[in-house]
C-alpha cells in the first residue's frame, strides 16, 4: 500500500508525459504533420476562434504545445537579434512568461523570413528552441534557462545570408539539429538534458533549409532521425550520429521528407518514395514528378500523398503507386505545410486564409474556410482538439466552442 | 535591561554577518554566470549560480546588474535569465523592485548596454514616464537601442513641423545620433528635400577609395581557394607590391584605384570595372588610426570574399549571391596606432541567372554601436593609375 501512495505522490507532483495530447515539434510528435487522434473543428468561423494572444516582434515558427502550455519563439529588435521564448495558457491565452535572449550568431535574413522561423521542440519537460542566428536555448517548463548553445559563434560561417530554417527534433534523450549552409555544415546530436553535444557528422556544404525527419523504430531498427540535403537522404543513428544509410539521388533543399506507415516520402524530382529493408537497405517504392511540392513539405496519410505547391495547386497521389489522382487549386500563396488529422487537411496560405479540405476519392472538397486578415508563414500546432497557428503580431488558438 | 542590549546586539551582528556572507555568496554565483564557457560543461553550474543569486531577492539586483558589464554574450544571456526570474518573482509577491537605483542604473552609461535595455523596458512596463525622461538624452548613447528610440523622437518632432528652418537642426540632430539604415535614409531624405547636404558615406565611415587588382582565375569557384600575386605577398609577409605585374585570368594585370561615391560606399565591380564571371579581384586600403583601439569592420557583399588586416586574416566566407546588406558581417578587429592595411580578395562565380550578376562590396569601419569611426586620414594605398568612379 505504501508504494501505491508513493507511486501516487510521485504520480501527482511529476508532469504527466500525455505525449498524444501534445504537439512537441515542427509537424508534430511524429514530424510528419499528423494529428494523430486529435478531432479538429472542420466548419472555421470567427466563432471559433478561442483567442488569440498578442505576440511581440516576429515570427515564422510554428506554435508547439506541451500539456496546458503553448510556447511560441520569436525576434525583435531592429536587427532581429532579440531572441523571445513565451509560453501561454492554452485555456486563456494569457501570456504566462517571455524569456528574451541575445542572439549570439548573424541575425540577417531575406525580408520574408526572420531570425525566428525555425519551430522549436519539447520532450515534454523542457523546450529547445532554435534560431536562424544558430542560437539553441533550452529553457523549463517554467521557463527557467537549462543551457544555451551558440552554434553561431561557435561555427560562425555555419550560417546563410538569406537566413537559416531548419527546425530541430527530439528523439529519445537527443534533440537533433541540422546546420547546413554554403560556407559551413553540420548536424549534431545534443543530450537534452546537459546540452552537451553527444555527436556532430558533417553535412554536404550547401545552402539547406529543410528540417529533420524521425524514422520510427520497428522489429529490426531503432528510430532513425533522416537528414535531406540537395545530396539526397541520410539515416543517421540518433544516439551514436552513424550513418545507417544514403538515398543519394538528390532532394529538394526547402520541402522537408515525410514518413508514414513505414513509407519515407522524399521531395526528390517531384515527391519519390522509399521503404526502408533489411540489413540497412532500402527499395525505391514509385517517383512522380506530377506530384511537387513547393515551400511546404509533402504529407502522407490515410493512403495519400499530399504536396501543396507555393501558388496553392493541392496535388494528391495514391502512396501505393504515386499516381496523381486529383488536383485542388486553392487562392493564394502558400508557405506553411498543412496538418492533417481526424480525416481532414488543414492548410494556411500567406495571406492568412485558412481552409479545411476533406480530400475524397476523386477530388478535394474545401468544407469551410477563414480568413485571419494577417500574413501565416508558419506551420500549425494541434492539441486537445484546437488549432494553433501564428502570424508576426499574434497566435490563434481556433477550436470548437462548447 | 543590559542583557536585553545585549541579546539585540548579538542579533543585529548575526544579521550584518548572514548578510556579508550572502553578499558574498552572490558575487560568487555571479562570477560563475560571468565565467561561462562555449558549449554546455558549464551549464549545471550556471543553473545553481542563477538559483542562488535569484533567492537573494532585490540585494542581488545592483550586483547582478553590474555583473553584465563587459561580460560575454553567452554570459549576458545567463545574467539576463537570472533577471527576468528574479523580476517575475518580486512581481509575483507583490514587491516593488527599487524603481530609483535602476532608473539611474539605465541612466548610466558606463554600465553595459544590455543591462540598461534590460532593465529600462522592465521599468517601462509599469512607468511609461520612463521614457520622456530618459530617451532624450540618449541621442548618443553606447546602446544602439536607445539610440534608435532618442533618434525616432526627434524624427517625429520633426516631421509634424511645417517651417523647414525650425525641422532642419531637428533632423541635423537627430542624423548626428542615427546608425540604422533606415533611420538615416529617412532623415536623409528629408533634409535633402530641403536642399540640406547630407554625407551618408562618411556618416556610416564607409571605406571609398581602394586599389583594385584583377581579375584572377575563379572559374568552377577554384580561385577561393588558390593563393594568386597579392595573397602570396600577404602570406609571406610581405607589404603588398602596388607596382607589381601579376598574371591575371587571361592577361597580365595591375593596380589600379577605384572609388565610390555611394551613399552607401558600394564599390559595384560589375558596373565600374567588368562582370568578370568567374573571376576574383585584390582590392586594398589604408586607414589610419590615432590610437591601438577595437573596431568592427562591417561588410556587405553576394560574393565570397576574405579579408586580411594588418596581414593577418581575419575572417574568409564561401557564399555566392544569398543576398547582400548593409552590415552583412561583423568583424572585429584590433587596429594599431598609425597606418593600417586592409587587403580584400572578393570573389565571382559564373552563375547565370539575373540574380546572380552582383560583384560588389562595401566596407566600413565603426564601434560596436555602428557609429562611424573615422581615420586620421584614408586613401587607397600609393599613387597609380588613373581612377575609375563610379
Amino acid at each position: 500500500m505504501k508504494w501505491i501512495i508513493t507511486f501516487l505522490i510521485v504520480a501527482a507532483g511529476t508532469r504527466p508525459l500525455s505525449l498524444a495530447a501534445d504537439w512537441r515539434q515542427f509537424r508534430g510528435n511524429a514530424a510528419n504533420s499528423v494529428a494523430t487522434g486529435e478531432t479538429l473543428p472542420t466548419e472555421l468561423s470567427g466563432d471559433t476562434i478561442a483567442w488569440k494572444a498578442r505576440l511581440p516582434g516576429r515570427g515564422l515558427s510554428g506554435p508547439i504545445v506541451i500539456g496546458e502550455q503553448v510556447f511560441v519563439s520569436a525576434s525583435s529588435g531592429y536587427a532581429q537579434d532579440r531572441l523571445h521564448v513565451i509560453s501561454i495558457d492554452t485555456a486563456t491565452g494569457t501570456q504566462q512568461w517571455d524569456r528574451e535572449f541575445i542572439a549570439t550568431g548573424r541575425t540577417l535574413t531575406h525580408d520574408k523570413m526572420c531570425n525566428a522561423t525555425p519551430t522549436m521542440a519539447s520532450d515534454g519537460e523542457r523546450v529547445f528552441a532554435f534560431f536562424s542566428s544558430n542560437d539553441l536555448i533550452c529553457l523549463d517548463l517554467a521557463g527557467n534557462l537549462q543551457w544555451f548553445r551558440g552554434f553561431g559563434s561557435e561555427f560562425p560561417n555555419a550560417s546563410n545570408s538569406l537566413g537559416m530554417s531548419s527546425s530541430p527534433v527530439v528523439l529519445g534523450h537527443t534533440v537533433v539539429v541540422q546546420v547546413e549552409s554554403d560556407a559551413e555544415s553540420f548536424a549534431c546530436g545534443i543530450d537534452v538534458e546537459s546540452g552537451v553535444t553527444i555527436w556532430q557528422i558533417d553535412r554536404p556544404r550547401a545552402a539547406n533549409w529543410t528540417s529533420p525527419a524521425i524514422l520510427p523504430a520497428t522489429d529490426q531498427q531503432s528510430a532513425l532521425v533522416l537528414l535531406q540535403s540537395s545530396k539526397g537522404l541520410t539515416a543517421v543513428d540518433p544516439v551514436s550520429g552513424s550513418i545507417v544509410w544514403n538515398f543519394d539521388q538528390g532532394a529538394s533543399t526547402i520541402p522537408s521528407v515525410t514518413v508514414d506507415s513505414g513509407s519515407i516520402v522524399i521531395p526528390s524530382n517531384g515527391l519519390t518514395a522509399i521503404r526502408p529493408g533489411k540489413d540497412n537497405t532500402f527499395e525505391q517504392l514509385w517517383n512522380s514528378s506530377s506530384i511537387s511540392p513547393g515551400t511546404s513539405s509533402p504529407v502522407v496519410v490515410d493512403g495519400w500523398a499530399f504536396a501543396l505547391n507555393s501558388a496553392g495547386v493541392l496535388s494528391a497521389g495514391d502512396i501505393k503507386t504515386g499516381e496523381r489522382l486529383w488536383q485542388l487549386r486553392l487562392r493564394g500563396s502558400f508557405s506553411s505545410t498543412p496538418i492533417t488529422a481526424n480525416g481532414y487537411l488543414y492548410l494556411f496560405n500567406e495571406d492568412g486564409n485558412a481552409f479545411v479540405v476533406k480530400p475524397e476519392k476523386d477530388q478535394g472538397i474545401i468544407v469551410s474556410e477563414l480568413d485571419l486578415a494577417e500574413k501565416i508563414l508558419c506551420s500549425p500546432g494541434a492539441a486537445n482538439g484546437a488549432l494553433y497557428v501564428r502570424s508576426d503580431a499574434h497566435l490563434f488558438k481556433i477550436a470548437e466552442r462548447h | 535591561m543590559e542583557l536585553q542590549i545585549v541579546r539585540i546586539f548579538a542579533f543585529l551582528l548575526t544579521m550584518a554577518l548572514m548578510s556579508a556572507v550572502r553578499a558574498d555568496d552572490i558575487s560568487a554565483a555571479i562570477d560563475v554566470l560571468r565565467a561561462v564557457r562555449p558549449g554546455a560543461a558549464d551549464s549545471a553550474a550556471a543553473r545553481n549560480a542563477v538559483q542562488e543569486v535569484t533567492t537573494g531577492g532585490s540585494q542581488a539586483l545592483l550586483p547582478l546588474l553590474h555583473g553584465f558589464r563587459d561580460a560575454t554574450p553567452l554570459s549576458v544571456n545567463w545574467l539576463r535569465n537570472a533577471f527576468e526570474q528574479m523580476a517575475d518573482a518580486e512581481t509575483k509577491a507583490g514587491r516593488q523592485l527599487p524603481q530609483s537605483e535602476l532608473e539611474a542604473f539605465v541612466a548610466d552609461q558606463s554600465q553595459s548596454p544590455f543591462a540598461r535595455r534590460l532593465v529600462y523596458e522592465t521599468l517601462k512596463r509599469t512607468d511609461p514616464g520612463i521614457e520622456n525622461r530618459l530617451i532624450p538624452d540618449m541621442l548618443l548613447d553606447a546602446s544602439p537601442e536607445f539610440r534608435r528610440d532618442a533618434v525616432a523622437l526627434l524624427m517625429t518632432e520633426a516631421s509634424h513641423l511645417q517651417d523647414a528652418a525650425i525641422a532642419t537642426p531637428l533632423y541635423r540632430k537627430a542624423f548626428s545620433g542615427a546608425v540604422h539604415e533606415d533611420q538615416v535614409k529617412t532623415i536623409a531624405e528629408a533634409l535633402r528635400k530641403h536642399n540640406e547636404e547630407v554625407d551618408i558615406q562618411k556618416h556610416f565611415g564607409f571605406l571609398s577609395q581602394w586599389s583594385i587588382v584583377g581579375p584572377f582565375d575563379n572559374k568552377e569557384e577554384k580561385g577561393f581557394a588558390m593563393a594568386y600575386g597579392p595573397e602570396l605577398e600577404v602570406n609571406a609577409s610581405l607589404d603588398l607590391n602596388l607596382q607589381a605585374e601579376y598574371d591575371g585570368q587571361s592577361a597580365k594585370v595591375r593596380w589600379q584605384s577605384i572609388s565610390t561615391t555611394d551613399d552607401y560606399g558600394v564599390v559595384d565591380i560589375a558596373k565600374q570595372i567588368e562582370n568578370y564571371k568567374g573571376s576574383l579581384m585584390y582590392a586594398t586600403t589604408t586607414w589610419t588610426s590615432n590610437k591601438e583601439q577595437q573596431v568592427e569592420i562591417r561588410l556587405g557583399t553576394p560574393n565570397s570574399w576574405k579579408l586580411w588586416v594588418n596581414g593577418q586574416l581575419v575572417f574568409e566566407r564561401e557564399e555566392y549571391h544569398r543576398s547582400s546588406q548593409l552590415d552583412q558581417y561583423r568583424v572585429p578587429v584590433n587596429l594599431r596606432a598609425g597606418s593600417n592595411t586592409l587587403l580584400l580578395k572578393i570573389c565571382q562565380n559564373s552563375q547565370t541567372q539575373d540574380w546572380a550578376q552582383r560583384y560588389q562590396y562595401q566596407i566600413r569601419i565603426c564601434n560596436s554601436t555602428g557609429s562611424a569611426l573615422l581615420p586620421s586620414s584614408s586613401t587607397a594605398r600609393s599613387e597609380i593609375g588613373s581612377g575609375v568612379r563610379q
